[in-house]
């Protein structure tokens, strides 16, 4: 066990060294593009450039920059944006995680509840009109581009209906701190949640759906059914229970990928401060500290949550760890 | 995010069943087995008459294909789309008369005999500011103008275009490289696959969204260099490589899994035991096998495609204007969202549908080709 937890620790280690030196090569030496440049402006004299490749240290070879960047940003934990200068790095991203955090965690919540609601209520009525249309707008919620349904629920809540009863206590778009005022928070996100659970509702209803028609195949709902064991029994303590280990393995990814920036089209519509937005911003400004800064901490949340997923796996279902 | 990981995490329960030698079981099943002459058949290794012979899998598959109504109409959609954005340049000639690439402030045009301004004088407010005529539900400005005065229907279709053919080009990009290294990975084995298989984990752990536009904004701002080619910054082919390589270990991970059990296979072994060299093993026994599963991919990335281009070009790092396409539009279309939002919700209609109609395509090939296959439709 001590074994594979430390193989474990070491892949996600390999796996986080290999994504920062990607990120680096892709942002410090694609062919054609030159970081210095970028800083020193448009109209930069060939002095001028000179001088920025030697202060910002472009001049050395790529593996002194790779570690004097790394060393920075985890050890000194000092790195400043080439942009606005002096602004630190690391405190922005921390300042940035609630806000994103907040965000996905909302839209889990609701994206499960309704997701898993979906899928058993088109399993029991398979066949039948209901699941049908059930699972038609599950891919409808699949298909439809996250920002293009941020825009419309910005259209009708901000525009068309806000001065009606329905959508007159939306506030206008932005943040607004947990511990500044609790209600306001909520209804700043409540909009947000909605949008970006839309394609998760699809997603985890339609595998759900799936796999729970896949157990009512297996031979142990049939001797359940055999036992006499009522529908509704069935359907939670023998068929739900292994359809969940899917869907938990899909959560865990899900959750990671988002709150390591993923949500960034949520938030850059919505207009909230939070990693997304961030690298958004960075990236219009090719703002490379940032960018790396925010590239690493998204990926440490993709592994960490590949590898939480891969335990829990393990845990919930020992045939896995037979397999191994 | 997709989990490839669900589909490669269980190989072994995929077993390729299509390309089973299946000559001699038929003919057993065929009851003749039992008298004399079927035996000696049996043993004449090619049966003569092919009228006994099953059809082929590909016959299979596509007549299943054929039966499944949702996946027909689905495809005959796709068809009609795929037609209209073709004639983009008739409707601007003719129908619209304007050029969808060209700001048109000061215009006029005429409806049911009126002269209107294209850009109309705010009435409220100041009045300083000019809001682009809304839909005339005619001829010209049929969905009416954005905030360059350009004929938004118009725009539309030339952009539908360009989101097509990223899509397109995309997906054929990203399911021959998966294609080839899944393949190559699993069947080659050792120091290779190892160098792929982890090289693969790290772009599938590198968040998709994040790669794709780290990639576009380094590329955009100055265009590709490779070698003596240079791709310039405002080239389709831009975002099709970022696309087509960002998804890749998303198709290849699932191949090469399959390799593996394939190679493993009762029936590869059979060819090994033949003394079949091994180009042929490759080509005859693994390779459709391979290409059954890539046919499965292709509808269900072509819909990722056309998301994932759609979003970067919102975020301005897709195509690159003046050219259109369906992102760029929406991306238009926001800041007149709250007084002409038929701007930014025409288009978005359009990619839903499209990818609506991609998605049930996807589920009837799946069910014709694969219908084990575990794929999953989505992105983080």
């Amino acid at each position: 066990m001590l074994l594979a937890v430390l193989r474990r620790a070491f892949d996600m280690v390999f796996v986080m060294f290999g994504i920062s030196v990607i990120a680096f090569l892709i942002f410090f030496a694609t062919p054609g593009s030159d970081p210095s440049a970028r800083i020193a402006g448009r109209n930069a004299t060939p002095e001028m450039l000179a001088q920025v490749r030697i202060a910002f240290g472009f001049d050395r070879p790529l593996y002194v920059q790779y570690g004097r960047l790394m060393q920075r940003l985890f050890i000194a934990q000092d790195l400043t944006s080439f942009v606005n200068r002096g602004q630190k790095v690391v405190p922005a991203v921390l300042q940035a995680t609630p806000v994103t955090l907040c965000l996905v965690f909302g839209a889990a919540v609701i994206w499960l509840t309704a997701g898993i609601s979906l899928g058993i209520v088109a399993t029991v009525f398979r066949g039948t009109i209901i699941d049908k249309s059930l699972m038609l707008l599950a891919l409808a919620g699949v298909s439809m581009p996250v920002f293009w349904v941020g825009s419309v629920m910005n259209l009708i809540t901000q525009s068309r209906f806000h001065d009606t009863w329905l959508f007159s206590w939306v506030p206008g778009l932005g943040y607004t701190s947990f511990f500044e005022s609790p209600s306001l928070w909520f209804k700043t996100l409540v909009i947000p949640w909605f949008t970006l659970s839309v394609l998760f509702i699809g997603l985890y209803a339609r595998v759900l759906r799936a796999s729970l028609s896949e157990s009512y195949q297996e031979d142990y709902v049939r001797t359940a059914r055999a036992k006499g064991l009522s529908e509704s029994r069935i359907m939670v303590r023998h068929a739900l229970r292994t359809s969940l280990i899917t869907l938990l393995s899909m959560f865990g990814l899900d959750f990671g990928a988002l709150v390591g920036g993923g949500a960034i089209l949520t938030e850059v519509v919505f207009n909230l401060p939070g990693i997304g937005r961030l690298t958004y911003q960075a990236l219009q400004n090719l703002d490379l500290p940032f960018i790396m800064a925010t590239v690493m901490y998204s990926t440490f949340f993709v592994v960490l949550a590949n590898a939480l997923v891969d335990v829990a796996y393990a845990w919930l279902d020992p045939r896995v760890c037979d397999a191994r | 995010m997709t989990t490839a990981s669900n589909t490669s995490a269980d190989p072994a329960s995929k077993v390729p069943e299509a390309e089973q030698p299946n000559q001699f079981n038929v003919q057993i099943a065929n009851g003749e087995a039992s008298s004399a002459f079927a035996q000696k058949r049996l043993f004449q290794l090619r049966p003569k008459d092919k009228g006994n012979n099953p059809r082929g899998p590909w016959k299979t598959a596509f007549s299943r294909l054929l039966r499944d109504k949702l996946a027909v109409a689905s495809f005959v959609f796709l068809a009609a789309i795929v037609l209209s954005t073709a004639s983009a340049t008739y409707y601007a000639d003719h129908i619209s008369q304007t050029d969808p690439f060209q700001s048109n402030l000061d215009g006029q045009i005429e409806i049911n005999g009126d002269p209107a301004e294209i850009m109309a004088a705010d009435s409220e407010g100041l009045g300083l500011g000019v809001t682009p005529i809304g839909p005339t539900w005619t001829g010209q400005y049929l969905l009416g103008a954005d905030a360059q005065g350009r004929d938004v229907a118009a725009r539309l279709l030339y952009g539908g275009q360009n989101s097509l053919i990223v899509a397109f080009a995309s997906t054929a990009l990203c399911l021959v490289l998966a294609g080839v290294i899944g393949t190559v990975s699993g069947f080659l084995g050792g120091i290779v696959d190892t160098i792929l298989s982890r090289l693969l984990d790290i772009i599938w752990a590198f968040p998709i969204y994040l790669l794709a536009i780290s990639l576009s904004i380094v590329l955009i701002s100055t265009g590709l260099q490779i070698g003596p080619f240079h791709i310039p910054s405002n080239s389709l082919l831009l975002p099709i490589t970022i696309i087509g390589v960002v998804y890749v270990p998303y198709v290849a991970r699932p191949i090469r899994g399959q390799v593996l059990t394939l190679a493993k296979s009762d029936f590869v072994l059979a060819s090994v035991c033949l003394g079949m060299p091994t180009a042929r093993i490759l080509v005859r026994d693994i390779l459709p096998n391979v290409v059954t599963t890539l046919i499965v991919f292709a509808p269900i990335m072509m819909s990722l495609s056309i998301l994932t281009e759609s979003s970067l070009s919102f975020l301005s790092i897709g195509v690159q204007p003046p050219a259109a396409s369906w992102g760029t539009i929406i991306q238009d279309g926001q800041g007149l969202l709250y007084t002409r939002p038929l701007v930014a919700i025409a288009p978005g209609l359009a990619i839903i549908i499209t990818v609506l109609c991609l998605n049930f395509l996807g589920d009837g090939v799946k069910d014709a080709f694969d219908p084990k296959a575990k794929l999953r439709v989505g992105k983080g």
